[in-house]
């Protein structure tokens, strides 16, 4: 599905991400983990062209979404190419970034109706089945700041999915959320891996990580530490002591 | 007291119709204005060098000089350049362009004032820069600036009296005009001051509305 191949960027001259090569599956669910500042969200963030990386290159189902052939030169894409993979690669943020001066309903809408020219009717009655799914029916005509965060970080993720993306990118989806809110947002990511939907989740959840995800790269100082599937990287005789530190360091906090 | 108010009722249809073209002067002015402030202020916030240099440089000079300098300065000396305007055409011209410098800067802090996630939100489900600049940016700024573009739109109108310097016949000049021909200085001018508060005070109720409104969508937006 996703490629990334040998990926770098560097912030006024200060290299973040060191050379990075991984592939998403279809219907994978891949949970990316690491310290604070260890340029996983960079990582997330390149792979749907948000950050432009300093070399490599991200492919989507074998094309590329940052270059493209012209006489037979690679070429960077313009912003209008950009935007084109961009919708079918979702992406939730931390902070939710709702659209401050639209409803519920037109922050859904607004993508369908603007990237895909769909008509409204039909955007919106998309957007009331995803409102029922992310369990939302009723606040399609609320305005985003008299919702709590865990329903905001739904609404984002129905904004998502009503673009019909090819997969989904979660950025520390519930890291701005007060604990008791974060289950109802991470139970429609597990409905959705459930269903099939390709993801890339950045998160310090690991009770999420155990149960809904397929497979673990660990990111420390922008390289990959450790790739491997769920069980493997749960089994407690790891052998790397920076993941070790990591994990005892979050459980701690997790209580 | 008789002999004021017939004076009153001779002097009024001058002064009207110079009050007629000095609101013409402010709206025409004040879209042109809204028009070039917007361009310059994207023309800041975009990411080429060099466009950067060229809007500040623009803000610079325009904000660096009297408006009274402009207003002569594309009235006498446009014309050596081929560019001849009648006085009217020249009053708009350089209180467009001056007041343009002024709404640029608060564009420019409007459209700051946006978190960055909103735009990357709206890129993230596929606009480009510019749909996003327009659907999601921009409409939220404007709701912030419009108390300040009141304020420019306030100062507009007091600024367009110094077209009377380049013969504009608009109040100010109009009353000049009739002052000078009948020395009843202080009658006229007390009335070309009346007209002048009379126009402002519905913009300045309408600043203090939005304002109060303002800040109440301001707190709320805060908590995101």
């Amino acid at each position: 599905m996703l490629q990334v191949t040998n990926i770098n960027k560097s912030f006024h001259g200060k290299q973040v991400i060191k050379g990075i090569d991984l592939s998403v599956q279809k219907g994978e669910v891949l949970v990316i983990i690491g310290p604070s500042g260890s340029g996983k969200s960079t990582f997330l963030r390149m792979m749907n062209a948000l950050e432009f990386p300093t070399e490599g290159d991200v492919l989507l189902e074998g094309e590329s979404i940052l270059y493209k052939n012209v006489n037979n030169k690679k070429q960077p894409r313009k912003e209008k190419e950009l935007s084109k993979f961009r919708a079918e690669i979702g992406m939730v943020f931390q902070g939710f970034h709702l659209f401050a001066h639209k409803t519920v309903l037109e922050n859904i809408i607004e993508g369908p109706m603007q990237v895909r020219k769909i008509k409204k009717e039909q955007a919106i009655q998309q957007a009331e089945q995803l409102l029922e799914k992310v369990g939302l029916s009723d606040k399609g005509n609320q305005y985003p700041h008299s919702l709590s965060g865990g329903q905001q970080q739904r609404i984002a993720i129905a904004r998502a999915l009503a673009m019909k993306p090819k997969m989904l990118l979660f950025d520390e989806p519930t890291s701005a959320l007060d604990p008791e809110l974060v289950g109802e947002v991470l139970a429609v990511m597990k409905e959705l891996a459930n269903e099939g939907m390709t993801m890339a989740v950045v998160t310090h959840e690991m009770g999420f990580a155990r149960e809904v995800g397929d497979r673990i790269v660990f990111i420390d100082h922008g390289v990959i530490v450790q790739d491997a599937p769920v069980h493997q990287f749960f089994q407690t005789n790891q052998k790397n002591d920076r993941i070790n530190r990591f994990l005892s360091t979050i459980s701690r906090n997790v209580v | 007291m008789g002999e004021i108010w017939s004076n009153i009722k001779i002097f009024a249809p001058s002064l009207l119709e110079g009050t007629v073209i000095t609101i013409e002067l402010t709206i025409i002015s004040l879209i042109l204005s809204l028009a070039i402030g917007l361009i310059v202020a994207l023309g800041k916030i975009t990411s080429n060098k060099v466009i950067n240099k060229v809007c500040n440089v623009y803000i610079s000079i325009i904000r660096g000089t009297p408006l009274l300098v402009q207003l002569l300065y594309v009235y006498f000396v446009f014309p050596d350049f081929g560019i001849s305007l009648t006085a009217f055409q020249a009053a708009i011209v350089a209180l467009s362009i001056n007041e343009s410098a002024y709404l640029a800067e608060t564009f420019r802090a409007g459209i700051k004032s946006i978190p960055k996630g909103q735009m990357e939100a709206a890129q993230a489900i596929g606009m480009d820069y510019s749909q996003a600049m327009r659907r999601i940016v921009l409409p939220q700024a404007i709701r912030n600036m419009i108390p300040a573009i009141g304020n420019s739109a306030i100062v507009l109108i007091k600024n367009s009296s110094l077209a009377a310097v380049i013969t504009v016949s608009e109040l100010m000049h109009n009353g000049n005009l009739l002052a000078a021909s009948t020395y009843q200085n202080i009658q006229i001018f007390t009335m070309v001051a009346i007209v002048y508060w009379i126009l402002h005070y519905p913009l300045s109720m309408l600043v203090d509305y939005l304002e109060k409104r303002g800040v109440n969508h301001h707190v709320t937006s805060n908590q995101h």
